[in-house]
């Protein structure tokens, strides 16, 4: 034994640092890829994402053309163009061929995309399933040239690897293009890149988007406001909530010399007084070096800021949908008859500030024997996985829905004919997992979901029952209605009527009822906003697909 | 005690009647684009009251109305059209059953009669409305008006012929005289004593076949139940013509008490309209009371959770027994006894027990009856 190479050594050479890129590489269901299916539709998804965030952050009004080319096989081309600011030549190769690369993780501010993954990790999986590069083409202005780019990621070092570089001509102001070629599988159906399309077009009217899919079809969702929605302020972490990591690597990276800078520069609602309270309660020197700040001093640090009170962060970096084109959205979506929305008062987790909005259609042509549909969106992007696993089908089972007039069973989500919307707009929304497919269960934000759509259930209640009211009135109406030829024709005989006389006194006791019961109110006005059409995009055209592309989620 | 003739309202009066209140009440409003409205006296022991100086349950002033609301219109709506029948047979001279007029409702479609009850209640109402009885409508009723043996000579008159016919009660052998429908042309000859009005048509038959009326010099009166609208005015009649005593003979329990001998003595809550006519204030409960059925050891049953009800009833709510300390007494008495008895089950002592021992001494001792 003693002779022997211990076997540590012989470990050794096998241990060394795993590329983000080849962990993804053999974790590919973390974001989202789990099946060709899903893969095909988180690609997109992770493009039109990007593309939108793009075109807001340039105050631009989005136009995304999106185009699914069957090129048989399972393989599939995937083409998105933005109008957007476009991106410059050296940014490019990182932003679309390496992880973790981008803005958004570095910055508080509500954006559809927060990690810097969704795009790379889309390039991985087409280079993976089909070995080809990824094509962009990014413009930055009319006198700006054009660049494309063929890119490969390598999965060692997580970094590009250019394929081919030129200028070419490119007939657009400014704009990026992302063409992919990958392995996926097409549906229709309630996970569909159709629905998905759709439900984006729902929450973002501001936005035009041109579908072409996998049948050479061409769907547009033009836009239904040329207003933009409010531009998300960014703002800098609120002290409470930030985490041990994060403040360790914020301690890293940071420009201040002193602790007292470094809290009230990196932090929001931090001035010199919360500082030094915060130095204090850690027991920390104000003007300690943040390069010196060990980690058991970071500990002390969090304990400090914890013990300290700090207002509640700004709340008006957060830009909601808003009720009006909440229910709007809903109006031409689904052909119901009664729609209400609700945006509620900004509210703050860990030191992020969020916004719940909750939207419910009642009746209609809704089935009202199935469970209810629910729409759930994460900063104006829907999500169309993992429904089991998020914080806002909890809050909707928790909701005591009976209360509203749905019948609903325990741990279940309420059965009626209802369509429920809820959106969280957040600088920083918790998902459970990188794919972002579901809201992590935290207790602020159920109980805000909770409240929203108890405000939601309460609206419809009060429909539900002014409807009962009217239907009960006009039930009586017509029954005493039944009556009145009857004392027509008794009076007729009892006092010699003639025919004419007889149908005066008819019509006059219609009259006479009226008047005494008052107006019958009309309750149930249509919907002048449904779309038929639009509503049937995305929803399966034949059983058997839906059934083949049925996914069951577990956690 | 008052003797009072039945207002004879004329026919084409009746008629000119009906008419007016669909005119004043109905058509008249309509053309001014009020809602129409009948109004009509609400029959029942709620709105009664009971003066012993009037002798009959008398209507307090409590109305019901009938207009375009959802709970009324559908007996509008019927009472008119009955109100329009009962014009059409009055001026064609011609009667309708009161279950002819449940069959005729049938043509109103969705105005029609479910059962012949909600018909029954909607005539009476007409009645109460109009303050006429509804032979004066046109509408009789199905059922048979009671039985008589005894002293009693009942002059009729042929119905096509219009002369007097003389029927002698003692000739009938072991059968009886029909009350008929209407009693109101007949003209009465006796010398009998009183009149025993009998509940059972088993005990009348009893009472028969032994001659008792020759034996007691009386008349006897088959009730058969409660007794029939007809079977009352008869008997109120020849009680006022010839100034005769009324005996009721029943059995012992809640129900001869108040729905068959209270009725006939001073009416009731549903008929309250008509009370006054067809009412014998004179009447005497001779038995079988709580009391007889200790005193002459009867078989018993025990009281049904029905009679217990109808007793705490009367007490609480029927003005009647509100008024007689006797009755309630009576009544409290056969709750703690918990038991009732039929007329009948003097038997037990013996067939003719009933004519030789129990009539006579009950006849005698006016104190063991109740009022």
């Amino acid at each position: 034994m003693a002779e022997e190479t211990p076997i540590a050594l012989e470990l050794a050479k096998r241990q060394r640092e795993i590329s983000i890129a080849s962990f993804f590489e053999k974790n590919r269901h973390l974001l989202g890829f789990d099946n060709p299916r899903k893969a095909l539709l988180t690609s997109i998804k992770e493009a039109v994402d990007n593309s939108l965030d793009a075109c807001e952050e340039g105050s631009f009004l989005p136009e995304v053309s999106v185009e699914v080319i069957d090129m048989q096989n399972d393989r599939f081309k995937v083409i998105i163009e933005d109008n957007g600011p476009g991106i410059v030549k050296k940014q490019i190769p990182n932003i679309f061929a390496k992880l973790l690369y981008g803005s958004k993780f570095f910055k508080l501010s509500q954006s559809r995309g927060q990690q810097g993954i969704g795009i790379s990790a889309s390039v991985l999986y087409a280079q993976l399933t089909t070995g080809k590069p990824a094509r962009i083409t990014s413009k930055i202005g009319e006198k700006y040239p054009a660049h494309y780019y063929e890119l490969h990621i390598d999965t060692q070092k997580n970094s590009p690897e250019i394929i081919k570089e030129e200028v070419i001509e490119w007939n657009k102001e400014h704009g990026t293009r992302i063409e992919l070629d990958l392995e996926g599988s097409y549906q229709k159906g309630d996970q569909s890149i159709d629905q998905y399309l759709k439900q984006t077009a729902i929450v973002n009217p501001h936005v035009t988007i041109i579908y072409t899919n996998p049948k050479a079809e061409q769907i547009i969702f033009p836009r239904a406001t040329e207003v933009m929605p409010r531009k998300p302020v960014e703002i800098k972490p609120h002290p409470h909530g930030v985490e041990i990591g994060r403040l360790l690597s914020m301690l890293k990276f940071t420009e201040s010399r002193t602790l007292q800078s470094f809290l009230t520069s990196e932090f929001s609602r931090v001035g010199p007084g919360t500082a030094k309270q915060i130095c204090g309660n850690a027991a920390l020197l104000p003007n300690t070096k943040p390069v010196d700040i060990t980690r058991e001093m970071a500990e002390k640090l969090v304990q400090g800021i914890e013990k300290t009170k700090i207002i509640a962060p700004p709340t008006d970096c957060i830009s909601p949908i808003g009720e009006d084109l909440l229910e709007k959205g809903l109006r031409k979506e689904i052909n119901a008859e009664f729609y209400c929305a609700v945006t509620r008062p900004p509210e703050v987790y860990r030191g992020n500030p969020f916004i719940v909005e909750a939207g419910l259609a009642y009746g209609g042509q809704q089935s009202a024997e199935e469970g209810t549909r629910l729409l759930r969106y994460a900063n104006r992007v829907p999500l169309l996985y993992q429904q089991g696993a998020c914080a806002v089908t909890r809050s909707v089972i928790n909701t005591a829905w009976r209360n509203y007039g749905l019948s609903q069973s325990k741990g279940a989500l309420p059965i009626g004919p209802v369509t429920l919307v809820v959106h969280i707009a957040s600088v920083w929304v918790p998902f459970t997992s990188e794919s972002k497919e579901a809201i992590a269960h935290y207790p602020e934000i159920i109980k805000e979901i909770k409240l929203a759509l108890q405000e939601c259930g309460r609206k419809l209640a009060s429909y539900v029952n002014k409807k009962r009211k009217i239907q009960y009135e006009s039930k009586k109406r017509d029954y005493i209605q039944m009556f009145i030829p009857h004392i027509g024709e008794a009076l007729k005989e009892l006092i010699n009527l003639k025919e004419n006389e007889e149908k005066t006194v008819e019509k006059l006791l219609a009259e006479i009822l009226e008047k005494k019961r008052g107006k019958l109110e009309q309750i149930e006005a249509e919907n002048m906003e449904y779309d038929e059409d639009f509503a049937k995009i995305g929803k399966t055209e034949y059983e058997e697909e839906e059934n083949e592309g049925e996914e069951h989620e577990k956690e | 005690m008052r003797v009072k003739s039945m207002k004879k309202s004329k026919q084409s009066d009746v008629a000119q009647k009906i008419v007016s209140i669909a005119e004043n009440d109905v058509y008249l409003k309509i053309k001014k684009k009020k809602a129409p409205e009948l109004n009509m006296p609400l029959r029942a022991l709620s709105n009664v009251k009971y003066d012993p100086k009037e002798g009959f349950f008398e209507l307090l002033g409590k109305m019901k109305e009938r207009t375009l609301t959802a709970s009324t219109i559908k007996t509008f709506a019927q009472t008119l059209r009955m109100m329009a029948h009962a014009k059409g047979i009055i001026e064609s001279d011609d009667i309708t059953t009161k279950r002819e007029m449940y069959y005729i409702s049938k043509n109103w479609a969705e105005a029609a009669f479910t059962e012949q009850p909600e018909s029954d209640t909607v005539m009476d109402d007409m009645e109460a409305m109009m303050m006429v009885n509804r032979e004066q409508l046109g509408f009789i009723p199905e059922e048979k008006g009671g039985e008589i043996a005894g002293k009693l000579i009942v002059i009729d008159r042929d119905p096509d012929t219009g002369k007097e016919i003389r029927i002698d009660c003692t000739k009938f052998g072991s059968g009886a005289y029909s009350i008929p429908i209407t009693v109101e042309h007949l003209k009465f000859e006796t010398n009998a004593k009183f009149i025993l009005a009998i509940e059972t048509a088993g005990m009348f038959q009893r009472l028969l076949k032994h001659n008792y009326w020759k034996k007691a010099n009386c008349i006897l009166a088959s009730m058969g139940g409660v007794p029939t609208r007809a079977c009352r005015r008869f008997l109120r009649r020849l009680s006022d013509d010839k100034k005769l005593p009324v005996y009721v003979f029943a059995d012992g329990d809640p129900y001869a008490y108040f729905n068959i001998y209270r009725t006939l003595k001073v009416g009731s809550g549903n008929a309250a309209h008509i009370n006054e006519y067809f009412c014998v204030p004179e009447a005497k409960f001779l038995g079988v009371t709580p009391q007889d059925i200790i005193d002459y050891k009867l078989p018993s049953h025990p009281l049904k959770d029905i009679d217990i009800k109808r007793g705490k009833d009367a007490i609480k709510n029927d003005p009647f027994v509100r008024h007689y300390k006797e009755w309630q007494k009576a009544i409290n008495q056969m709750m703690q006894m918990k038991v009732r008895a039929e007329q009948q089950a003097l038997a037990k002592w013996g067939l003719n027990y009933v004519m030789d021992e129990y009539l006579p001494k009950k006849l005698n001792k006016p104190d063991t009856w109740l009022p």
